[in-house]
């Protein structure tokens, strides 16, 4: 199996896509001359031609609603947002039109679009280029938000998302990018709203998602030293959130811990612990504890960033709480 | 702080429930998760539990009364707090100013030992409990002559047992109790490892739900002791609620004695010693649980006790009472070693010359009256001991036997089961053996 770039595997599910469906097309800012802010689009306007790989101006507003559009009336655009904190431009398309149109339309005319992009913090990017929002879009019943921590699951989600017939919100890493995998070639899908177990284990699940799932995976990697089994659980899809394999693992390992680079107050992990705890609540052997961003507006200074982002250490910890040892 | 108990909904469709009895009385202390009553409701009667400790202040309802759910029923409380007399559970409040004289009625001040009147405002409020009844387990240091605190917040969980859910689920499956178990987790909350060192005592109630009432006894064990089953457990505690200590029921059975009497005759004639009908039956009955093994056993409260060895009580009357020799392993004994044993022990009986081991120990138990001649009767189990034959007179009877009305000698059997341990039909399949060997003698050789 080939061993791709994150970002070359959205590049393959694109061109693949595209390649099977006509209808499919890519508009967004410097994804055609520019070939991507980052580079996911290279060689793309090359293959498909300026009809299918749409420069835009620097209007997050109006080419999203140009995509909704689009889509209720039969094609399958993929709107890159250069990054989602430049799609908070875009919110009112995306939660009034996207969300809306197939339940106010009594379900004759869908949305089936794609919104995707790099989310959450970077390196030094302040405080208004480094949030993560996937919790925003999660709230919203008719998105769908999928957010893949591998190149391989990069792949199979995006192709999967494209035929999606609702819109959804596909939420990619800048720290991303650049990791490498072993992706499959050719034809490969991974359903919506299926998590994926990155690590077995027996002490804790580890719940997490998107760059975060490193970061559990290295904690997972500590606590095995001191003798700790974590399950690490990748949700890959926030909504709709697989909710059967997390509970099926804490029923299972009794204590849970949920990652995520988001802030604390109404995020994705909270969604989590509520089904956990209503769910399996006799299962539990300790409160679920989460790690997740500071609640901050993240700080420019490279330690105070450092300080304010989920990390393995803060994951230990809590593993560590959850597990009633120190 | 007091807590209010209401009647709880304990079956989805239940709407009000009798409170058939109160098993924690005014003055009580109470645990959580302590049985405060028992709740007749639509379905079944079920337990009242605890959900906060303290002591039973007060029954605002008495036993026997219907009560709609969420009503209240009881208050629990500090011992000595005071409780309104509607029973709204009002907290006792010490009183902020600090001045001890004219308090409200149902008030307790704040101690003021220097002060003489104080004393008056610490008498017994309404349904507080008696002075004496405070629980042995106290909270910290308070003086028992101290009326209680306003509530704090730990006060409330000093009785409350921090378990985590899983610890909760765990000990309720296991039948082990919380209380007092230490918890390693913060603030003490027991959790799950805090159960390791607990279950891998014997609890009797850890075996798992699909234990068979009986299994074979390993050869060579005197006894197999199994632990009982939910359902068994069910079963003995709503019995003994509505028979007494010992539920039993009574399962009758008529035996036609033709044949047993032939036999007899024809040993006797035979000399060395009469055999009576007894030492047949005595016989017969250590035979017949011999093939009925579930039927020899004891109850031993939390578990039962399977017995393989017979060893058959037999009641004897003596001047002022009744007395039970002990024929040992009487099914590996002949006819003629029976009669002699027991004429030997009631003898002895009457005279009052048996050593406690002579009449202890017995596994199943005969009682006859059939010689004064009761036509049939119900016998008292003997506990530990789960079953008794109550044996009555040996009388010609016009039978259908063949196709036509015939005298016959017949005699009635009555069995007295411990329903704990010998369930309706256990005892019928062990009667029809028996009755099967008396009337066919030749089995009782073989």
């Amino acid at each position: 199996m080939p061993t791709l770039t994150y970002r070359d595997a959205l590049n393959q599910a694109l061109r693949e896509e595209m390649q099977r469906d006509d209808r499919v097309f890519l508009m967004g800012e410097e994804v055609g001359v520019y070939q991507g802010a980052y580079k996911v689009s290279r060689g793309l306007l090359e293959e498909f031609g300026a009809r299918r790989v749409v420069d835009t101006p620097i209007t997050e507003l109006g080419f999203a609603g140009v995509g909704v559009g689009a889509a209720m009336v039969g094609l399958r655009p993929v709107i890159e947002m250069m990054t989602f904190n430049f799609a908070l431009l875009a919110v009112d398309q995306i939660v009034n039109s996207a969300a809306k149109m197939r339940y106010m339309s009594n379900g004759q005319v869908g949305v089936p679009m794609v919104v995707r992009g790099p989310g959450g913090a970077a390196l030094q990017l302040g405080a208004q280029h480094s949030q993560a929002f996937e919790s925003w879009y999660a709230h919203i019943p008719g998105l769908k938000v999928v957010m893949p921590a591998t190149p391989a699951d990069a792949k199979g989600l995006l192709k999967s998302a494209i035929r999606d017939d609702n819109p959804v919100i596909f939420i990619e890493g800048e720290m991303l990018y650049n990791t490498k995998g072993e992706v499959p070639e050719g034809e490969y899908t991974i359903p919506l709203g299926v998590a994926d177990i990155k690590r077995e284990g027996t002490d804790v699940t580890i719940v997490c998602h998107s760059k975060t799932v490193a970061v559990a995976l290295k904690a997972a990697e500590q606590l095995a030293a001191d003798g700790i089994s974590a399950e690490v659980i990748d949700l890959r899809t926030i909504r709709p959130l697989d909710t059967r394999t997390v509970l099926e693992s804490v029923a299972r390992t009794h204590r849970c811990v949920v990652v995520e680079e988001g802030w604390h107050f109404a995020g994705v992990g909270a969604q989590v612990v509520d089904t956990i705890q209503r769910e399996i609540f006799d299962a539990l052997d300790a409160p679920v504890l989460r790690v997740t961003g500071a609640e901050v507006p993240m700080p420019y200074n490279k330690q105070l960033e450092k300080l304010a982002k989920a990390d393995p250490a803060k994951v230990i910890a809590a593993v560590r709480q959850v597990l009633y040892v120190d | 702080m007091s807590t209010k108990v209401v009647m709880e909904a304990l079956s989805p469709t239940m709407e009000e429930g009798r409170v058939v009895e109160w098993k924690k009385q005014e003055g009580e202390a109470v645990a959580v998760g302590d049985v405060l009553a028992e709740v007749e409701t639509d379905k079944a009667v079920m337990e009242l539990v605890a959900r906060a400790a303290g002591t039973m202040l007060k029954h605002v309802v008495a036993a026997g009364a219907t009560v709609p759910v969420s009503e209240l029923v009881a208050v629990i409380g500090e011992p000595g707090e005071a409780v309104e007399a509607g029973g709204n559970g009002k907290k006792a409040e010490g009183r902020k100013d600090g001045k001890p004289d004219a308090p409200a009625a149902a008030e307790p001040a704040k101690p003021a030992p220097a002060k003489p009147d104080s004393a008056k405002t610490e008498a017994p409020t309404p349904g507080a409990p008696a002075p004496g009844t405070q629980p042995t387990a106290d909270r910290e240091n308070r003086p028992t002559s101290m009326p209680p605190a306003p509530p704090a917040a730990a006060a409330t969980e000093g009785g409350r047992v921090k378990a985590s859910p899983l610890a909760r689920k765990i000990a309720a499956e296991r039948g082990l109790d919380l209380q007092g178990v230490a918890g390693s987790g913060p603030q003490g909350r027991i959790v799950q490892r805090d159960l390791a060192a607990l279950s891998a005592r014997p609890a009797s109630a850890a075996a798992a739900p699909q234990v068979p009432a009986f299994r074979p006894i390993p050869a060579g064990e005197p006894f197999a002791d199994v632990p009982l089953t939910q359902i068994r457990k069910t079963i003995a505690r709503r019995l003994a609620q509505s028979l007494g200590p010992v539920p039993t029921f009574y399962l009758t059975i008529e035996v036609d004695m033709e044949r047993v009497a032939e036999a007899r005759e024809a040993l006797n004639a035979a000399g060395q010693g009469k055999i009576s009908f007894n030492d047949i039956t005595i016989k017969a009955v250590a035979l017949a649980l011999r093939q009925h093994p579930a039927c020899n056993a004891w109850w031993q409260d939390d578990h039962i006790r399977y017995w393989n060895e017979v060893h058959v009580s037999m009641a004897v009357a003596i001047e002022d009472g009744l007395i039970t020799p002990v024929i040992r392993h009487a099914d590996q004994k002949g006819l003629r070693q029976i009669a002699a044993e027991s004429k030997d022990l009631a003898g002895r009986a009457r005279e009052r010359k048996l050593a406690p081991e002579e009449y202890t120990g017995g596994t199943f138990s005969v009682s006859n009256l059939g010689m004064l001649d009761i036509e049939e009767f119900t016998a008292i189990i003997n506990p530990p001991e789960a079953g008794i034959i109550a044996i009555g007179r040996i009388a010609e009877k016009p039978v259908v036997h063949e196709g036509t009305i015939v005298p016959r000698k017949r005699m009635r059997l009555t069995m007295s089961c411990d329903h704990r341990v010998i369930d309706g039909a256990t005892g019928a399949q062990f009667l029809q053996t028996l009755k099967g060997m008396l009337e066919n003698p030749l089995a009782l050789v073989w």
